[in-house]
């Protein structure tokens, strides 16, 4: 992955500044929650942003703006965008949901995309989302199988559903090759704050969880896993993270919003652009599995592999019964695969999960 | 509900790693505020120490000399505030919080080209038989170098103000830089010296975080330390040993409430989330109940003089 | 040698002209950073400075959004700079917004789907009430206790911040959302909606409150006998306590007053430019607003316009991003130099520069 230098971003700001806003150029333009520099989320969406102007060149033009709070100031900032000449525009985080729907009904003319939410209420809104689930299945399997300890941990955010989607499918694939596996799950209550996921991460360690899986965007907890001379294992999340390879990063899960963006910045220029629910995963190409390194076993790898295959193949579901709730109730019937609905509201844990969610 | 996973002997010893950032910048920023002047950029220094340390480290392979490099940076970032607040006389809150924005702006600059890179990491300090003593060796023996050059740093502190005439004439400034000045001492001189040193052990902080805890460069990486430390001088009532023990509370309490979630105990996250700050007023309210107060009484006053 | 000597009172013309200077400043080293790091330097300046009042695509949206963005800046700094005025150091606005939304936002979906017009003037009076509330906290203790202030309203932002992620995930959660964090919009309900006042102008009603907190708080200040108390309070605390001023009502006064102000800007904002309580409600506009207090001098008039500045810095920030791709820390820096220049050169009010030797008097 390159990693852009100031200036390279700067000469390109500066070509792009200068292009008038001609007929056959469009405008393509990204609002980030975070800093680009954060490693993480934002960073993932802005190389999708990049890709976009890699693949068609000079006939697109790309925008962004950082660091943009989803309180009051999201709405201005996409009617600024509106204002300036972008076609199409992309909102990457659930907070824009409201703003985007509302600033969509003063543009019917320009296209929204926004990510991980479900509101449409125009024709010009479409919504996209990654199954990061399928990616957390794979993880949980490597993480089930690479215990030693038998207790495996979960660095949490929020009680949202694309969290708790993670945390079960992590935990069920973990459980399903090793059925003493225990999973220990903490909740930072932010996305970002390296100090607190590192503390997260040695207060588990010291519990004697062995393997890390991180749903904040910090590489801390690897750090926090380098200190145990590969006793501790981890992986990257969002992005690859390669720095901490072979170990404690033994492999990672990447959002890859690239195939999309493109795909969609190409409806709008050949017309095509149709508003959609996309929930894309491993068979698009949206969520990735980096490298898996040589400190996992070869048989684990290869296992690994073969679920990678059969989900992008379409062959195999994360959620497919028999699941019971951790209440007990009975949720999938054996072969049964959950429905999206119930998935994108997901607000319980499955059974085996003893901790509860909070709210 | 498994309290017995938590070690005590592990605990502590991540307390202490935890709580070192804190620990060095609120120390910094206590010298500071003995000499009378309210500086409110620690996040601003912090940040600027951890991406010039980091970028040091990177490039020449030490660590050890991007400690140095990150203390140096933000040292200098501070003389900005030093000059505004001492020879321009501008409000020091203010001025603070102006060196907050530049240095987070400045650090995401500077580091852009650095993220994603691992930096060289400290290693933990071979203290021979120390470290394989029982329970305390794994407790207080098995840290790296700056663990204990945080814990030396309280000591000399404490020392320099209470027993060196340099530290005396520290404090005369911050409490009456008026009568100091009639003594004939160099009130913006001290000034200087001691803004000069919160920015450097601020830039330390920042550094450990980049380079020990983290270790990664990503923008925003304090993430708030700054203000944290902040507080705890408040807390610490200006003196130095209680910097150290409001550093470990309030390090202590998150590694602690973090181990409780992971042991799974059944209290609200949301109350375990919210403990380190809600304990740390408890233990102040109970201090100041017993009257102990202390804040220089010429803290955050300008000093001209022409009067 | 040059050395400064303090003037008897402040310049009125350097009052004015100083500003201007930090301003041109500015726009010379800032100028020159935008420079370095790639863009054109005159084109960057024009697009902060300039665009978003008046460039043809976008000053017809942007010029009343200065309004909206400087509304709770405004409404927070003229609250807090009357505590700044005694000496309480109320660093915790932050807090005191996200309750102020929070206890608002709760009252009036407590209320859901009501179409009263009591809605919102209820909702505006728990929005105070919450934000008060939780300033009372360090005023209470700082009275009972004499614990310090500073730490207890800055603790009490984080312990705020948990509140609101765990009603936006709880609570006060959309019922109707699908499982996801966030309450309802306000904007769709408009027995609660904070709507402009008049159309197309960014007048909602947290502007027009920022503009009487404004008035209000130039009448206390200058005319009134508890402005007095309070000032003395500041300036010369024993001399307050001789002239029979209570110091225990002053700080009950004051973080009462900033607190329900911070309230009051929390709850304007959620029912009306954010539309909704989520995990990330709060921008930061707390700590800006310290800010915004300290460049307007602590003197209402002086708070109005350097609120309306931030908001230009900020609006004209973000175009300069979405225009010339320049990255967003660099306009962070940007705003950091030009509240340097502010405060630098505002030594020129207050004090004459002398050249030569200390003279005779």
């Amino acid at each position: 992955m390159n990693r852009r230098t100031l200036l390279a971003s700067a000469a390109l700001a500066m070509s792009l500044g200068g292009a008038a806003l001609a007929q056959d150029t469009t405008k393509a333009c990204f609002v980030y929650v975070g800093p680009i520099g954060d490693g993480g989320w934002t960073y993932q969406h802005h190389q999708g942003a990049l890709a976009v102007q890699e693949a068609y060149g000079d006939k697109v033009e790309i925008a962004w703006q950082e660091s943009v709070p989803e309180g009051a100031d999201a709405e201005r900032v996409l009617t600024q965008m509106a204002l300036s000449g972008c076609n199409i525009i992309f909102t990457t985080s659930f907070g824009y949901m409201d703003a985007t729907n509302a600033v969509a009904a003063k543009f019917p003319d320009i296209k929204f995309e926004h990510a991980t939410g479900y509101k449409r209420e125009h024709p010009n809104v479409a919504t996209y989302d990654a199954r990061f689930y399928e990616g957390r299945a794979v993880l949980g399997h490597i993480a089930g199988k690479m215990t030693k300890s038998n207790k495996i941990g979960y660095i949490a955010s929020f009680p949202i559903p694309e969290v708790i989607q993670g945390i079960n499918s992590y935990y069920l694939h973990a459980k399903k090759v090793n059925p003493d596996v225990e999973l220990v799950v903490t909740w930072a209550y932010t996305w970002f704050d390296p100090s607190k996921e590192a503390d997260a991460a040695r207060a588990m360690i010291d519990q004697g969880v062995d393997v890390i899986a991180a749903h904040t965007d910090s590489t801390a907890p690897l750090g926090e896993a380098a200190k145990e001379n590969g006793a501790v294992i981890g992986f990257g999340q969002a992005s690859d993270m390669a720095a901490f390879k072979p170990s404690p990063r033994v492999a990672s899960i990447i959002d890859n919003w690239a195939p999309y963006y493109v795909k969609r910045v190409g409806a709008v220029m050949d017309g095509t652009w149709e508003q959609g629910a996309s929930w894309a995963g491993m068979p698009e190409g949206e969520v990735v599995i980096g490298e898996i390194t040589e400190a996992v076993p070869a048989d684990v790898k290869a296992e690994a592999e073969a679920m990678i295959a059969a989900i992008t193949a379409g062959e195999y579901h994360p959620f497919t019964g028999p699941i019971n709730k951790a209440d007990g109730s009975a949720w999938l019937a054996e072969g049964e695969v959950a429905d999206d609905g119930t998935l994108a509201g997901m607000n319980f844990y499955v059974e085996g999960i003893t901790a509860e969610i909070p709210n | 509900m498994d309290l017995s996973a938590i070690n005590p002997i592990l605990l502590v010893a991540s307390i202490m790693v935890s709580a070192t950032p804190i620990l060095l910048a609120a120390l910094g920023e206590m010298v500071v505020e003995k000499s009378g002047v309210l500086n409110l950029g620690v996040e601003g220094m912090m940040i600027t120490g951890a991406v010039v340390g980091f970028v040091v480290a990177v490039a020449s392979g030490l660590p050890v000399l991007g400690f140095v490099a990150g203390a140096l940076a933000a040292a200098v970032l501070s003389l900005s505030f030093g000059v505004l607040t001492q020879y321009l006389l501008s409000n020091q809150v203010a001025t603070g919080l102006g060196l907050t924005m530049v240095g987070l702006g400045l650090s995401a600059l500077i580091g852009k080209p650095y993220e994603g890179v691992k930096a060289p990491t400290l290693p933990k300090l071979d203290l021979g038989p120390l470290s394989d003593l029982p329970v305390v060796g794994r407790m207080l023996f098995s840290h790296d170098v700056m663990v204990y050059l945080s814990l030396l740093l309280v000591v000399a502190v404490w020392a320099f103000l209470k027993f060196t005439r340099a530290g005396l004439i520290l404090r005369a400034v911050g409490e009456s830089h008026d009568s100091a000045h009639a003594l004939g001492y160099k009130v913006v001189r001290v000034r200087m010296a001691a803004i000069f040193f919160g920015g450097a052990c601020a830039g330390l902080g920042g550094a450990y975080l980049s380079l020990v805890r983290v270790p990664q460069w990503t923008e925003g990486l304090t993430a708030g330390a700054g203000w944290i430390a902040l507080a705890i001088v408040v807390f610490a009532s200006w003196r130095a040993g209680r910097v150290l023990v409001g550093a470990y509370l309030f390090g202590g309490i998150t590694v602690l409430q973090l181990n409780l979630q992971a042991a799974g105990a059944q209290v609200p996250v949301a109350l375990l989330s919210m403990s380190p700050y809600l304990i740390t007023i408890l233990v102040l309210v109970l201090i100041s109940a017993r009257g102990v107060h202390g804040a220089p009484a010429s803290l955050g006053r300008s000093f001209h003089a022409s009067h | 040698m040059i050395r400064l000597e303090k003037r008897p009172t402040p310049s009125r013309l350097w009052t004015a002209v100083t500003p201007v200077f930090a301003v041109l400043a500015t726009m010379l080293v800032g100028g020159a950073l935008f420079g370095f790091l790639g863009a054109d330097p005159f084109e960057a300046i024009r697009t902060i400075f300039w665009d978003p009042l008046f460039h043809p695509q976008f000053a017809a949206y942007s010029r009343p959004q200065l309004l909206v963005k400087a509304g709770p800046l405004i409404l927070i700094a003229i609250g807090l700079s009357i505590g700044f005025r005694a000496g309480i150091w109320n660093i915790g606005a932050e807090g005191q917004y996200i309750m102020g939304a929070v206890v608002g936002a709760a009252a009036g979906l407590a209320l859901y789907p009501s179409d009263s017009v009591l809605v919102f003037p209820l909702m505006i009076l728990a929005g105070a009430l919450g934000g008060w509330a939780w300033a009372m906290i360090p005023a209470v203790l700082k009275t009972r206790f004499g614990t310090n202030e500073i730490l207890v309203s800055l603790m009490l932002v984080y312990v705020a911040q948990t509140i609101l992620a765990s009603v936006s995930s709880g609570l006060l959660r959309n019922p109707e959302g699908m499982g996801f964090p966030g309450s309802r919009n306000f904007k769709q309900w408009d027995a609660a909606h904070n709507a402009e006042i008049i159309a197309g102008t960014g007048m909602h009603w947290g502007v027009a409150a920022a503009l009487i907190a404004v008035i209000a708080a130039y009448v206390l200040m200058a005319r009134h006998i508890q402005g007095f108390n309070i000032r003395l309070t500041g300036e010369a605390p024993r001399a307050a306590r001789f002239a029979g001023v209570s110091p225990t009502r002053i700080v009950v006064l004051c973080l009462g007053i900033s607190g329900a102000l911070a309230g009051l800007a929390g709850l304007f904002e959620v029912t009306g430019p954010a539309g909704q309580i989520t995990i990330d409600f709060n921008s930061n506009y707390g700590f800006t607003a310290i800010i915004v207090a300290f460049l307007g001098r602590l003197h209402p008039i002086g708070i109005l316009l350097a609120g309306l500045l931030m908001a230009l810095t900020y609006i004209g920030g973000e175009l300069a991003q979405l225009m010339l791709g320049v990255p967003g820390a660099s306009i962070q820096l940007f705003q950091g130099m030009l509240l340097f220049f502010l405060l630098a050169t505002d030594v020129f009010t207050n004090y004459r520069v002398r050249i030569g030797a200390k003279g005779v008097a």
